[in-house]
């Protein structure tokens, strides 16, 4: 089986699905609007503003989504006291979005304490440490449940190694931790193993994820695609983030078979700087851009990139979470908008 | 007792004024012997008032099935309050149990706690570290408890206590201001386990609440590890459960340059254990090539434990002090001066 990244719909404008989310939500989502429009793209977006309260995802976002098949998405904060599962997890579920992509490679420009980063983080989006079965078995005692299954194991790890493929990557390493989770985590790097026998020009190897994260931090120029369960990609995809440059710079996508969601990868709602005009919204409008590619919309995608990429390597107009930035949000996307074309 | 362990009462020095320690030793395997003779000489220069009880733990003479680790060495750090240890292998395969395993659950070494700071004159993206993280030690995610519920799915038990995160989020918070620490934010993942990490979150507000010169907040896990390595000078003390423990902690090592650099301790009931974090580095034992940083700087959070400020920070100056001039270190941070050389360079520089 593989996986198709190809939307088949045909239609122009492309009817999208768009939540802002909360937080820096709106701001960035308003962003990347504006550049699409200058950039005349043909993508005509359905809007729902929502918060992550008791409710979950409304029906009506869903039944958008469920008929266009592709979403950008902002962040949404889930407070711990909400009895709902976040609205994430629910749309990873409800569509089976099961592989959440990141690639973070440094930008020119933007300065970092590493040189060389360009890792791809594929994350199994499902299940693992997510699967919110948990219970008190007696006061004070909680018990929580991570579940993998050779199932979802075999189609990551094939999604993995599928993308190596497509994209000319030398190498996968697997992220676990089965010297201690021997069952749970020893199966999904089972399944690794099998996936990979299947590829072999394609190197293997594997990684425990405390040491993974040390290597992270001193040698990450060693890593190349990394395939791994939900938690730890979790945590790696920030940590990747935060090497090349940090949380607002690049974008992630969560595919299933037939559908896609394109998201900040970090999907922090930063309500700290909420509303304030100086969050920054790269990441959210190379998210856009990623979708332009999922829709074939090529030429749009590498425009706006293009043009987005500029603005950062001049360095003339940054936001503040970038070293020497002090420009507004809405100037960043002025200065967008003026290099397109 | 049969050869299975000897114990040797050695008195190093005893300063004439204030208290002196007995502290258990376990060389362990390995580079172990090495960087222990190597931590015990520089303390023993400086005239640490401890008096070591040296316990081997080796598996000659033990039958498979048996604990390695005897009830004599048990009882001597559970006695002494104090140990101090080398890295050790359990051999694998061969049905011991895990030495550290016991260690563990014998003398209930409930946290972790690994401080990570930048060292000036070793090579790093950061200079700018100083955190510190308190790991709970004894469940979460590392509870064993795992079966396969239908062919192909496995179920795997994380368990938060109550009694266990307010033990950890007691000492987190203790450590802060004995350090002269100003913040402890407990790292978390309850936006999703909201049950499990969620009764650690609300055990840590609760020990929170007895500390208002500590400054509390809360952070998720991964917005944590972005942070560490894009700014970790926003970070001072985390306390967490048992995995993102493991992962943060080596996270910072890694920030200041590996292994044979961090420090950490156990504590445990009335006891403390400090050792290394690394392994027991077969390829280059008896080479005279380890580096004894780690076990250095744990047996220095061994002496903090024990009050002993003034020696530790004379024993940490002269250290660093080597290490910037980067004349006489080791070759896994990039120097080619021997373990022995090094040893003796620090204990050159120590004024006493
Ligand atoms: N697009 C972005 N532009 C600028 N900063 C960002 C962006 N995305 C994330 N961040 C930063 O990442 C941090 C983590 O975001 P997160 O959503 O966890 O914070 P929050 O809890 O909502 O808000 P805060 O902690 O700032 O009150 C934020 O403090 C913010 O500074
Ligand atoms: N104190 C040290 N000084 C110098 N090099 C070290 C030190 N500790 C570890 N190393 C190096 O780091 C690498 C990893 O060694 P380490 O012993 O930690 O892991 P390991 O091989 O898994 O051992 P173990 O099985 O005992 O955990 C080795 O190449 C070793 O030489
Ligand atoms: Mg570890
Ligand atoms: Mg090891």
């Amino acid at each position: 089986n593989s996986f198709p990244i190809l939307h088949t719909g045909g239609v122009h404008p492309v009817p999208v699905t768009l939540m802002p989310g909360e937080g820096i939500g709106l701001e960035v989502a308003n962003s990347m609007i504006r550049v699409f429009e200058a950039a005349d793209v043909p993508v005509e977006f359905e809007r729902f503003e929502f918060t992550d309260l008791d409710e979950g995802v409304p029906d009506a976002v869903v039944a958008s989504f469920r008929k266009n098949g592709v979403a950008l998405k902002g962040p949404f904060n889930t407070p711990v006291k909400s009895k709902s599962k976040s609205i994430n997890i629910i749309l990873r579920t409800t569509f089976d979005l099961f592989a959440n992509v990141v690639h973070c490679k440094n930008i020119p420009g933007v300065k970092t304490r590493h040189p060389g980063v360009d890792v791809v983080v594929i994350r199994e989006n499902t299940e693992g440490e997510y699967s919110g079965l948990e219970h008190e078995t007696v006061p004070g005692v909680v018990e929580s449940l991570k579940i993998i299954s050779r199932e979802k194991s075999i189609r990551i790890a094939e999604y993995a190694f599928q993308y190596a493929e497509r994209n000319n990557r030398k190498k996968v390493t697997a992220v676990h931790k089965a010297n201690i989770m021997k069952q749970s985590d020893g199966l999904f790097l089972q399944c690794c193993k099998e996936v990979a026998a299947k590829y072999p020009y394609i190197e293997f190897d594997n990684m425990i994820v405390d040491n993974t994260c040390m290597q992270m931090a001193s040698k990450p120029q060693q890593f190349d695609v990394m395939v791994m369960p939900n938690l730890y990609g979790n945590i790696i995809t920030n940590i990747a983030c935060g090497l090349a440059g940090g949380q607002g710079l690049f974008p992630g996508a969560n595919f299933s078979p037939t559908a896609a969601i394109f998201e900040q990868a970090t999907r922090h709602a930063a309500k700290s700087i909420g509303g304030m005009d100086v969050a920054n919204p790269s990441a959210t409008i190379l998210a856009g851009a990623m979708m332009l590619r999922y829709l074939k919309l090529n030429e749009q995608a590498s425009g706006i990139e293009t043009a987005l990429l500029e603005v950062l390597q001049d360095g003339k107009v940054l936001t503040p979470d970038l070293p020497g930035g002090k420009a507004k949000l809405s100037d960043f996307t002025k200065a967008v908008i003026a290099k397109l074309d | 007792m049969g050869s299975r362990f000897h114990s040797v009462g050695r008195r190093l020095s005893s300063s004439s004024a204030g208290k002196s320690f007995r502290a258990t030793l376990f060389p362990g395997h390995g580079i172990g012997p090495e960087i222990s003779a190597a931590v015990v000489e520089i303390l023993e220069a400086s005239k640490v008032p401890i008096t070591w009880e040296e316990h081997i733990i080796s598996v000659d003479n033990v039958k498979p099935g048996q604990d390695i680790v005897s009830r004599e060495a048990l009882d001597s750090v559970l006695k002494n309050g104090y140990a101090l240890k080398g890295p050790m292998a359990t051999p694998i395969g061969k049905g011991y149990r895990s030495l550290n395993l016991t260690l563990r659950k014998e003398l209930g070494l409930y946290a972790n706690v690994r401080p990570c700071k930048s060292i000036p004159g070793v090579n790093t993206a950061y200079q700018d570290v100083d955190v510190v993280t308190v790991r709970e030690n004894t469940e979460g995610e590392y509870s064993g408890l795992e079966h396969e519920v239908a062919p192909g799915v496995v179920e795997s038990l994380k368990v938060i206590t109550k009694s266990a995160s307010l033990k950890v989020a007691e000492y987190a918070f203790a450590y802060a201001r004995a350090n002269k620490r100003k913040m402890v934010t407990a790292v978390h993942k309850a936006s999703v386990m909201k049950m499990s990490d969620g009764l650690f979150l609300s055990c840590a507000q609760q020990v929170a609440k007895n500390y208002p010169d500590i400054h509390y907040e809360e952070m998720l896990i991964d917005n944590a590890a972005s942070y560490l390595v894009s700014n970790p000078g926003r970070m001072d003390v985390m306390v967490m459960p048992n995995l993102y423990g493991d992962i943060v902690s080596d996270l910072c090592a890694g920030l200041i340059g590996g292994l044979g650099l961090t420090p950490s301790g156990n504590m445990g009931k009335g006891c403390m254990m400090a050792e290394a974090v690394h392994g027991t580095a077969p390829d280059i034992q008896g080479m005279d090539m380890a580096n004894p940083t780690a076990l250095l700087m744990s047996a220095l959070m061994m002496l903090r434990s024990m009050d002993l400020h003034d020696t530790a920070d004379k024993i940490a100056k002269a250290t660093y002090s080597v290490l910037k001039e980067a004349k006489y270190t080791t070759k896994d941070i990039g120097g080619n001066s021997s373990c022995s050389d090094y040893t003796k360079a620090i204990i050159d520089r120590i004024d006493i």
